[in-house]
């Protein structure tokens, strides 16, 4: 289960009348079914606004967003979102807060009403592949930040949504979590194959998870280059010192440093 | 540690006792004559002289009060929430709010007077009037302050805006809530006793009126001690709910 999305021509002003910040200007970019693709660039350029924009969130001033053939007029139903912040809610436990969507979602909150336990075996189960096995009646402040962030992921996943969209979700972790989280998602694309639009500023998680990087442009954003990644999946840590891989990382490392510059 | 703990416990009577001794001590040194400061020790004279009078008005003080403390929670937390829940409303009452808490609530008696005569109405009243500030305040800050992200994440599932409110925002706010209301029910107290003093014909308020009326400032000060002992006896029972509720937002030492 997956869709395509298309942003054609797509320009964003944050804030009413003349006096309001561009965010986005004349950005394009596909997304395939079933594609995993990262956006990187400068901070500040936009990278956010690009998934406000898909998400229908944030309503488009120029262009068109498209998601599954259909024009994105008010916020999607079909998406799961993960932050830096994890917004774990304190008050309740882990599986609980992964249950939260449920409760929520237009189309699924009956089904769940009527029959729970389904949903709540798949609950462990997300949770069990991303290591969380056994801390489901944790609250989450009793989690470190790593394994808030691996609940936040499993939350976004929960209803099984065909677009996940990633707004920097590992910046705030360690390195070595951060590493280890990024083999986490990997197996769980591979395993259900939803779309995924990942927002980055660390072109080595770029490079490891994407089958294209976008580099975007300094604000107003825009797409000014872009990069295949054909490494074989599933991708390692090891991997990361293949040439190949450095080289994908150089390359996009100047195309950043040049829209800096400009 | 034990030692500590004990010592924590035993401070705030220890601080009391300290200041009811130096009180009588002053007293007593300077000769300072019971019309202007009585002493402590006449105060509880008088409080057990009077108990019969002193405990059906604190009944009826203590009545008037939760009555309209309990009110103002209602209100409180439906206004909050209205407040709250928009940033549209939060803009066009906020003033409005502002302005009715900055009307002292003394000059608002009269009028509650002429509405409902004197007596029982208008203290439940003033205890309603001058406690759901706090209340509302509080409610609405948890409500506004909710994090944009969480906002997005419930948003792009297709959540109605009630399910936000009801499954986020409203628990969110519940340690705000239940702090305002411990401040709330002292402030209760402050509004019933000034009414009773004002326009009442029972109550604690009314008793310490008549008692310096006909110059027992003993039993004056024995009124006091009445008002502040359910003062702080009503903060503890609302400082336990509020442990009792919201002890996730407490989570301290016991946390892994």
């Amino acid at each position: 289960m997956s869709v395509p999305v298309d942003i054609a021509g797509v320009s964003l002003i944050y804030g009413e009348g003349g006096e309001g910040t561009l965010a986005l200007r004349d950005a394009t970019l596909a997304v395939g079914k079933s594609e995993f693709v990262a956006v990187v660039g400068p901070s500040g350029c936009g990278k956010s606004t690009v998934l406000k924009a898909v998400s229908g969130l944030h309503g488009v001033t120029e262009g068109r967003v498209t998601v599954a053939g259909e024009v994105v007029t008010k916020p999607l139903k079909i998406v799961g979102m993960a932050f830096q912040n994890p917004t774990m809610l304190p008050w309740r436990t882990t599986l609980k807060n992964l249950l939260l969507p449920l409760e929520v979602a237009d189309g699924l909150r009956d089904a769940y009403r009527r029959d729970p336990a389904p949903f709540v075996a798949k609950a462990r189960e997300l949770l069990a592949v991303v290591g969380l096995k056994g801390f489901e009646d944790k609250n989450p402040w009793q989690l470190s930040g790593g394994m808030q962030q691996r609940a936040s992921l499993c939350r976004a996943l929960i209803h099984r949504p065909e677009l996940l969209l990633l707004d920097e979700p590992f910046a705030a972790l360690d390195a070595f979590t951060r590493e280890e989280l990024w083999g986490v998602l990997q197996d769980l694309w591979l395993r259900d194959r939803f779309t995924v639009i990942l927002v980055t500023h660390d072109l080595r998680e770029a490079v490891f998870l994407a089958d294209r990087v976008l580099v975007m442009s300094n604000r107003p954003g825009r797409i000014i280059f872009e990069r295949a990644i054909d490494l074989p999946r599933p991708r390692t840590l090891e991997g990361c010192y293949d040439p190949a891989f450095v080289d994908h990382v150089h390359v996009l490392r100047d195309h950043i440093s040049f829209a800096r510059s400009t | 540690m034990i030692d500590r703990r004990r010592a924590e416990q035993l401070a705030p009577w220890l601080a009391m006792i300290a200041l009811i001794v130096a009180w009588e001590g002053a007293c007593r040194l300077f000769k300072v004559d019971q019309f202007i400061l009585p002493t402590p020790s006449s105060a509880f004279v008088a409080l057990w002289e009077f108990r019969v009078a002193i405990w059906k008005n604190a009944l009826f003080t203590f009545t008037t009060t939760v009555l309209g403390f309990a009110i103002a929670v209602v209100f409180g937390l439906l206004l909050g929430l209205a407040i709250g829940a928009s940033a549209f409303t939060y803009k066009a009452i906020y003033p409005l709010l502002i302005g009715f808490n900055s009307v002292p609530k003394v000059a608002v008696v009269p009028i509650l007077v002429i509405w409902f005569g004197i007596g029982f109405v208008p203290a439940v009243l003033t205890a309603f009037l001058i406690s759901f500030f706090p209340i509302v305040v509080n409610v609405a800050t948890g409500l506004a302050t909710l994090e944009p992200e969480l906002r997005d994440v419930l948003r792009s599932l297709g959540a109605r805006k009630i399910d936000i409110l009801l499954k986020v925002g409203l628990p969110r706010s519940m340690p705000l809530f239940f702090a305002s209301l411990k401040v709330a029910v002292t402030l209760a107290f402050v509004g019933s006793v000034i009414s009773e003093t004002m326009a009442g014909n029972e109550g604690i308020g009314h008793l310490m009126v008549s008692a310096s009326a006909s110059f027992r400032v003993p039993l004056v000060f024995a009124g006091l001690f009445v008002i502040s002992f359910m003062g702080v006896a009503m903060y503890a029972v609302f400082a336990w709910i509020e442990q009792r509720m919201t002890g996730w937002a407490y989570r301290g030492g016991t946390a892994a």
